[in-house]
């Protein structure tokens, strides 16, 4: 009987696990490449442009539901406000593209056009820097994660748990939310940023822009996937899934739980934020309704369905969920925040352990 | 007969103590808040550090390793523990009893940090610092570990994870995000395992196994710590007959080493490991000495005991 904890980045995966990784990456990093830029158009295969974008907000939404199952799956904290972290990472990217733009906007100013409109003659202090794009990635990153630091800090520090931190994450978001529709913050009010025309030179348009941003989140994905997977095989992860089970225990035997939750929460909103960098170039748009609570709520809803702390549940709670959202907003638009619903109450009560659960309980029975 | 000297010296083993606490306001080595006196209490700053002259004189010439120094603490004007002191020697195996609310566990709790006196300090010798200042992890980190009343293992990890979890050494995340375990560290983990019979089991989610089995492995959380102190909780309560043996003997071969403090209702048990026993009532200290002394001390039995054995 081996009791001893595997260690090394081979040990993530047994065989089979490994072997899981690799065809989901062939699959998304190369199979749909090929599907839609060397396919004929004229082929009943090809995978057209709108799909691709689609998968890639997709693969975006899997990093947001990894970074959820990573606090709330594992560590046992419940954060109803992650989509203001996803939030600034696109706010971060959408302000570079919104400068790429240069003067090819609807007044031909270098201004972004919501600038010349409010009358401003000069970009304010804090859009500086932000036509570099490594500058808007690192800010991608570095925003939502000193945010989250800071909010994590106090809120850990003093103890607030359960419910009433899920409140006030909820809090955190609808007051960044309000902050964002004023036109005076310098973010586009309740437009947002959009119009975006290239990044890094490439047209946003072109189909191969679009399959290279798509491969940059599919690659984005499996990181994210093998660094949490890291987390929660490591010690780490033990000591993360010790202060759920039993906060009071783990203090005794010696953990801050302060230190290890502030770490999963913080890279928790760290890689939202890269999510939300991937996710407005593909989408074009980034406005303060990606701030609405009820955003946020869904993303909770994406690991609930798929299975918490499983990470791969994560991830195919998102596929799954927006698969249906694409789905039925397109064929029954009223409907669909009655299948969500539905489809939440469902899971709660029989599928406690999400989809990844009910699946591994059918291999078990064969 | 020494054995009466014993006796009466044993019921009052510490003239402060023992006093009412308003008949005795010189003992206090420097002037402390009232209990009950919340005024100010949240924002004056109290020293972090004990008086060395101080931490001299209540240890005395003991071979002390934990000392419990003219603690009180009310709650909502409630006196759970009144001017109380403890000094606890190197290697002993100490008993506590008392009736309910007699202020065990409370005391369990401010020793280990998990509730603040309004006064008086709790201090090792050898260290300055004021335990009753530090944060439960700090505290933990100084040795001083705690076995609680109903057994709290980590239900969803394995035997070898909730040992590995306890192992004395740095608790940061980043230590842990690519920690190792050395060959010396498995080796003292297999040993503690066959200490407390369960490396058999080691593979074993906890949850799984009996009250029995997962009081022993909270007992061996507690040592791969490698503590100075022990303190346990009410280590029997539940137990089957012959685990309560097993754990008799499990806590005798611990004591010696290291400090081991038992927190227990059942006199049976009591008189089956301890050597020392400390009476506790109403927060205070009633008597201390060995079982057969204290059974006998009339105030005990008066309080406690009901009808003295024969």
């Amino acid at each position: 009987m081996k009791a001893e904890p595997a260690v090394g980045f081979l040990a993530l995966h047994d065989k089979r696990g490994w072997l899981a990784v690799a065809i989901a990456t062939l699959v998304l990093c190369v199979l749909v490449p090929i599907l839609s830029l060397a396919v004929p158009v004229s082929s009943p295969l090809h995978l057209p442009d709108y799909l691709v974008a689609l998968f890639g907000k997709f693969l975006c939404y899997g990093i947001v539901a990894l970074a959820i199952d990573l606090i709330w799956g594992c560590t046992g904290i419940l954060s109803l406000g992650h989509g203001v972290f996803f939030a600034l990472g696109g706010y971060a990217m959408g302000m570079y593209l919104m400068l790429s733009i240069g003067a090819q906007g609807v007044y031909k100013s270098a201004l972004p056009d919501f600038m010349v409109f409010l009358d401003w003659k000069e970009l304010p202090w804090f859009w500086r820097g932000f036509d570099n794009l490594s500058v808007a990635l690192l800010a991608a990153l570095i925003v939502p994660g000193l945010l989250a630091f800071a909010f994590g800090y106090f809120a850990f520090r003093s103890r607030i748990r359960g419910v009433y931190f899920s409140i006030i994450t909820q809090a955190l978001t609808y007051a960044l939310m309000l902050l964002f529709f004023r036109n005076e913050t310098g973010f586009g009010g309740n437009n947002g940023l959009t119009d975006f025309k290239s990044i890094y030179g490439y047209d946003l348009h072109q189909p191969s822009t679009k399959v290279m941003l798509y491969v940059l989140s599919a690659l984005a994905l499996l990181f994210t996937y093998l660094l949490c997977r890291y987390i929660v095989t490591s010690k780490a992860g033990r000591v993360l899934r010790a202060i759920r089970d039993a906060e009071s225990r783990a203090m005794f035997v010696g953990f801050n739980p302060t230190s290890y939750k502030l770490f999963a929460w913080t890279l928790s909103a760290v890689l939202c934020g890269l999510a939300g960098a991937l996710y407005v170039p593909q989408v074009g748009i980034i406005n303060p309704g990606e701030m609405q609570p009820a955003n946020s709520i869904e993303m909770g809803i994406w690991v609930a369905v798929g299975g918490r702390a499983t990470l791969f549940g994560a991830i195919l709670g998102a596929f799954v969920v927006n698969g249906l959202r694409s789905f039925f907003t397109a064929a029954m638009p009223n409907a669909w925040l009655y299948v969500l619903g539905l489809l939440f109450i469902a899971v709660t009560l029989f599928f406690p352990d999400g989809v990844a659960g009910a699946l591994g309980r059918l291999k078990r029975k064969s | 007969m020494s054995e009466s000297s014993a006796v009466s010296s044993s019921v009052t083993p510490d003239p402060e103590t023992t006093q009412a606490p308003d008949s005795a306001p010189g003992v206090r080595a420097e002037p402390l808040p009232k209990p009950g006196d919340k005024s100010g209490k949240r924002w004056s700053v109290r020293p972090r550090l004990v008086d060395p002259e101080r931490r001299a004189a209540v240890v005395g010439s003991r071979q002390a390793v934990l000392v419990v120094d003219n603690v009180s603490v009310s709650f909502d004007g409630f006196k759970a523990i009144t001017d109380l002191t403890l000094i606890l020697d190197k290697g002993e195996l100490r008993c506590l009893i008392g009736p309910n609310g007699a202020g065990k566990t409370t005391l369990m709790d401010i020793i280990t940090g998990k509730t603040k006196p309004d006064s008086g300090t709790v201090f090792m010798p050898h260290d300055a610092r004021d335990l009753t200042q530090l944060k439960e992890y700090e505290i933990a980190a100084l040795g001083i570990c705690r076995k609680f009343q109903r057994p709290t293992v980590f239900a969803g990890h394995t035997v070898y994870e909730n040992m590995e979890l306890a192992l004395t050494g740095p608790k940061g995340v980043w230590t842990s995000l690519f920690f190792r375990l050395s060959t010396e560290q498995k080796r003292s983990i297999e040993k503690i395992l066959e200490q407390i019979g369960l490396h058999e089991h080691a593979a074993v989610r906890a949850g799984q196994l009996s009250h029995g089995q997962k009081q022993w492995l909270e007992i061996g959380m507690l040592l791969a710590q490698d503590p100075r102190v022990l303190l346990v909780d009410e280590p029997i309560a539940g137990m089957t007959h012959q685990e309560t043996e097993r754990t008799a003997e499990l806590l005798k071969s611990l004591a010696g080493e290291r400090t081991v403090v038992v927190v227990e209702h059942d006199m049976d048990f009591v008189r089956s490991i301890a050597k020392k026993v400390t009476v506790l009532h109403e927060g205070k200290v009633l008597a201390e000495g060995d079982i057969d002394s204290v059974q006998n001390n009339p105030r005990v039995v008066e309080v406690y005991l009901g009808e003295p054995r024969t």
